[in-house]
């Protein structure tokens, strides 16, 4: 399976590579491949306040629907709006071009909650 | 009568395969002490004995009086071809559309419902049915509910107040402010609506022509409406559609009605339909299934069930709606009477409609007593004041053979003399005539 | 195939209405009239006969093939009971027309098959009272919700959580989110039934209500139901019964016996009324003695001097859940299938019906697992995991079917089987039918094994195959444009 190195992990399968006070998010290869083509992602208003695992967003596939979790506390700053009319960029890109939204990090020491890509390489080989 | 195929022969041999001594045996799984406390049913009867027994019931009902009543539910004629063509077995016997590839026909008649009910009220996309005009007002309650993320709807009083029992009825275990503008003899005010519109109101739900039959221009309130970032509902009659300014045209967000005139029977209150359509941008907020078109691997014209993940089949809590059977068969009944009527008949019908409900006003207008409101135009229903009680005036024309309207004591305290009057394009010039003499004699004899 | 709207010619009228026999009467002012008239069809009758007769060929259904679409139930269709709902006498009555003063008693008839439905339902389900109103089963599931909610406030309390298996249909969590709940998923444990430990777990003095599919959706009758219902009693939480598998139980088990609280029942299934391509259904609602004052208004009934009337006001009653008393129609077919069969053909009909479940399941286990491997009742789970070995997923299996000419079951239905194909013959099917798809279904195994890539390319007798719906869902198309 497909895992970028360097960035943090969620069990929920969200990524966050953190870069000073600002986190980038998106999900994992996994959780893109499970869900399917993406047909629609719900992308969060800039400015609002998420809770470490509280619900950033909502992704929608053919055939299922997802809640996309906050890997941290923060503020939501910018979102990729090319989803918008791209919500394949997840499926192609999950790590890259597939970014959904930045943070502005409320708590750097939440990162303890979360996973790194050995940690997470081992979570998925579990399932 | 059962309808079971089994030879008793056929039971041994598959019982045997099964690896079984009898059928209690594969109930072994219900504990014996769960037999039911009684069963106590009739036998089956043939065929002949039943039509026997519900015939007489049905000749019972008085369905031949000659019905002025409306209400929002109404009587129309429905061409032969609209029973002969829903009456075909391969579309009544279906299930749902899940498996595309054997469902095609189901498919392709709904978008073209869809599309009909988009162009019938000028909105962008439609779903394919709601099960009945009262309980998609609801729905589209909480549709506004849910993309403005406020809790306070204003409801005017003009909406039919069978709809509102509804939808306070399913909110009751929610925590939404419900604001009912009041009328006054059949109408509301403009004032009263802005007076209560503020910036936590999700929507505001109006219908045209309202419950009285009046019709209004809702384009200004509309429009105050989205100044306060509200959404607005309308409930619509389709058939008046065919004259009446659109509702899309008054730039409604949601708009909502019953399609049971659409090619449906009264029935006794169902089966009938309800539709609801919307923006385009609102559409994964919408309940219910959706149709749409598509290519299949050869590149081929084909029709989907799409946008599921809003349902509940697969967002479970989260969906939209818990809606699942809808009004299929009784969609595409609205959809080949549309295709009958066509585009020229719809005019045609709405303005027969019109014409006799004017003429209908102009000859109750010259009864002694009979005060016809005329404070706005109405489409084919309306209100005559009477000289007292309209309850009884009510009960003393079904002795002579007439389905009078509704008395509008019921719903509204101030109205105890006012009798709510329907004419349908099934109502002729004698009958209308007829109607005003026995009203007359009624009253005055 | 074109749209009825393509094949428009302008000019073309396929109705003729009544001559207008009064005068025209002056128009209203411009500001309240319509633009531009819709641009609906303009067809002959021939065009719209043509057009839908095409359109009904492109259908599976019951009347021309095997449809054994699990929980679904779908048996055959009397066509005696369609000639019950045409008959005048009732298709033309307005339904306020008992709310007005004289009227209940021109509406005697139609009263008399509302009461008597309500009373035969009674019986079978082994309720007090029956409301006919609700016009689906999700619709009769929120009406069920709504009543919970209703006997909680009435003591005062309001509860947080209603408790839904995993197993259960997407419409229960759904019905008790709609209604303010919150939900408790129980898992399903190795025998197939809800996880009586994890449900004990669960259940606490916040909890509402408790939603059961019984037999479930497995297939399975929890021959623990009992204890269920008496430990949700303990914690004053209702116990809800989703009747979608009654067809299995007809005569063998009540729910009302048992310690359900409250039932509705899927009429479009159980009773044969049709499905009609996905509604009009109906989803009656049963509740126990104490929860009657509750149901919803108007509510039939039969007065001392033998007649039938309206109630209108039940003070404690919930509401309205719907304009009049239900899908009349489909309650006049209920009523008419239930007086063919009667008791013993009713207790039939469950004993047939599992009966063809497993001898479905016996005759294919072979070939494909079995989710739960044991005695079902009116259906029974396959996985197609032995298939995916070679690549091969229930979806596949479902569009073989189709090209030799049956319905496919229900499949990734219910959510914890993977890859599961969900079966229900119903009764009435004959033993030659079944062998006949037993037949199909084992020549796709075998063909999965052999050459999957061919399983995997159906189907090919089809009008269209394997429409895209990624495109349909990303490029919204949801209506014509012209």
């Amino acid at each position: 399976m497909d895992i970028s190195e360097g960035i943090f992990y969620t069990k929920e399968h969200e990524w966050v590579k953190v870069e000073g006070q600002m986190a980038t998010v998106g999900i994992t290869a996994y959780a893109q491949e499970q869900l399917g083509d993406i047909t629609f992602v719900e992308l969060p208003e800039t400015e609002k306040s998420v809770k470490q695992f509280s619900g950033l967003c909502s992704i929608e596939s053919v055939k299922a629907a997802s809640d996309v979790y906050a890997p941290l506390s923060g503020k939501v700053t910018e979102v990729n709006k090319e989803l918008e009319t791209s919500p394949e960029l997840i499926n192609n890109s999950p790590f890259q071009q597939g970014w959904i939204a930045k943070l502005e990090i409320c708590d750097l020491n939440e990162k303890v909650n979360l996973m790194d890509s050995a940690a997470y390489r081992a979570f998925l080989e579990k399932i | 009568m059962s309808y079971i195929p089994h030879t008793d022969q056929e039971v041994k041999q598959m019982l045997k395969d099964i690896g079984v001594c009898s059928l209690d045996e594969l109930f072994k799984d219900i504990p014996p002490q769960y037999q039911p406390a009684s069963f106590n049913l009739p036998e089956g009867r043939s065929e002949f004995e039943v039509y026997e027994h519900l015939k007489r019931l049905a000749d019972k009902n008085a369905a031949s009086l000659v019905n002025f009543l409306g209400c929002g539910f109404y009587d129309h004629n429905i061409p032969a071809v609209v029973d002969a063509l829903a009456g075909r077995a391969e579309f009544y016997t279906a299930y749902t559309p899940y498996q595309p590839e054997c469902s095609q026909g189901t498919l392709q008649a709904i978008y073209e419902y869809q599309s009909a009910i988009c162009l019938l009220t000028d909105m962008e996309v439609a779903n394919a049915s709601l099960y009945d005009g009262g309980t998609a007002l609801y729905e589209a309650g909480m549709m506004a509910l849910r993309i403005t993320g406020r809790n306070k709807i204003l409801i005017d009083g003009g909406v039919n107040p069978i709809y509102r029992r509804i939808m306070y009825t399913y909110t009751t275990n929610l925590s939404i402010d419900f604001v009912e503008i009041p009328v006054s003899h059949g109408q509301s005010t403009r004032e009263e609506i802005y007076k209560h519109l503020d910036d936590k109101t999700a929507a505001v739900i109006l219908q045209n022509p309202n419950f009285f039959g009046a019709i209004d221009d809702h384009s200004d309130i509309i429009k105050r409406v989205h100044q306060a970032g509200a959404l607005a509902i309308e409930s619509v009659y389709p058939v008046s559609l065919g004259m009446l300014k659109t509702p899309g045209n008054m730039d409604a967000d949601i708009v909502t009605g019953e399609g049971q005139s659409l090619g449906l029977p009264l029935s006794f209150g169902g089966s009938y339909l309800g539709f609801l359509a919307t923006r385009k941008k609102h559409v994964r907020k919408m309940p219910g299934r959706i149709v749409g078109e598509t290519a299949d691997k050869r590149g081929n014209r084909a029709f989907v069930l799409t946008l599921q993940a809003r349902e509940q089949h697969i967002r479970r809590e989260k969906a939209t709606s818990n809606i699942c059977s809808n009004e299929s068969l009784c969609a595409l009944k609205a959809i080949i009477y549309l295709s009958v009527l066509g585009k020229q008949g719809l005019v045609d019908l709405a303005r027969l409609n019109f014409d006799k409900a004017e003429f209908a006003k102009d000859t109750l207008a010259r009864i002694k007593g009979v005060e016809v409101k005329r404070s706005s135009p109405t489409f084919n229903e309306f209100t005559v004041c009477l000289p007292r009680d309209s309850r009884e005036i009510v009960a003393s024309m079904i002795e002579r053979g007439f389905n009078p309207g509704l008395p509008l004591g019921k719903y509204y305290e101030d109205m105890k003399n006012y009798l709510l009057v329907c004419v349908t394009e099934r109502r002729t010039k004698e009958e209308i005539v007829r109607y005003a003499e026995n009203l007359e004699a009624v009253l005055w004899n | 195939m074109e749209l009825i709207f393509e094949e428009s010619v302008r000019g073309r009228k396929g109705l003729r209405l009544p001559k207008c026999d009064v005068p025209q009467a002056k128009d209203i002012s411009g500001r309240y009239k319509r633009e531009k008239p819709a641009q609906l069809p303009e067809v002959s009758e021939l065009d719209v006969v043509r057009h839908f007769t095409r359109l009904s060929r492109m259908n599976f259904s019951v009347d021309t093939h095997f449809y054994p679409l699990g929980s679904c139930t779908m048996k055959y269709n009397p066509k005696f009971t369609e000639n019950i709902a045409k008959l005048t006498g009732f298709s033309q009555l307005h339904p306020l027309l008992p709310q007005l003063l004289l009227g209940g008693m021109l509406t005697q008839g139609a009263l008399e098959v509302l009461y008597n439905v309500e009373r035969l339902l009674v019986e079978i389900t082994g309720m007090t009272e029956v409301t006919t109103e609700p016009l689906a089963g999700a619709h009769g599931e929120l009406t069920g919700m709504m009543l919970i909610a209703a006997y909680h406030r009435d003591k005062g309390s309001r509860k947080k959580y209603v408790i839904v298996p995993d197993s259960s249909h997407g419409t229960n969590p759904a019905s008790a989110a709609i209604a303010g709940y919150q939900t408790i998923s129980i898992p399903t444990d190795k025998n197939g039934v809800m996880d009586f430990k994890e449900y004990k777990n669960k259940l606490n003095s916040e909890v509402a209500g408790l939603m059961l599919t019984c037999p479930n959706t497995v297939g399975i009758f929890n021959s623990q139901i009992k204890e269920i219902c008496s430990l949700a009693h303990r914690n004053d939480a209702l116990v809800y019964y989703d009747g979608a598998n009654l067809n299995a139980i007809l005569g063998k088990v009540r729910p009302g016996d048992i310690g359900f609280d409250i039932v509705h029942l899927n009429l479009h299934k159980t009773f044969a009324t049709p499905h009609g391509s996905g509604g009009p259904g109906s989803g009656p609602v049963g509740v126990r003695k104490d929860l009657t004052q509750f149901l919803p208004v108007p509510k039939v009934i039969k007065r001392p001097d033998g007649t039938y009337a309206l109630e209108e006001n039940r003070q404690k009653s919930i509401g309205r859940i719907a304009s009049f008393y239900g899908n009349f129609d489909v309650l006049l077919k209920t009523y008419a299938y239930i007086l063919l069969l009667g008791k013993t053909g009713l207790i039939e009909v469950s004993e047939k019906a599992v009966l063809n479940a497993n001898y479905i399941a016996v005759k294919l286990k072979k070939y494909y697992d079995l989710a739960y491997d044991r005695i079902c009742m009116h259906e029974c789970v396959f996985s197609a995991t032995r298939q995916l070995a070679n690549g091969v997923h229930a979806l596949d299996i479902a569009k073989a079917l189709i090209d030799r000419g049956f319905h496919p079951p229900t499949i990734y239905f219910p959510l914890i089987v993977k890859e599961a194909m969900m079966i229900e013959p119903t009764e009435s099917e004959s033993k030659h039918s079944l062998d006949r798809f037993i037949a199909a279904m084992r020549g796709i195994a075998e063909l999965s094994q052999n050459n999957p890539e061919v399983v995997k390319s159906a189907p090919l007798n089809t009008a269209v195959s394997r429409p895209d719906e990624t495109k349909a869902a990303r490029e919204l198309n949801l209506r014509w444009i012209a």
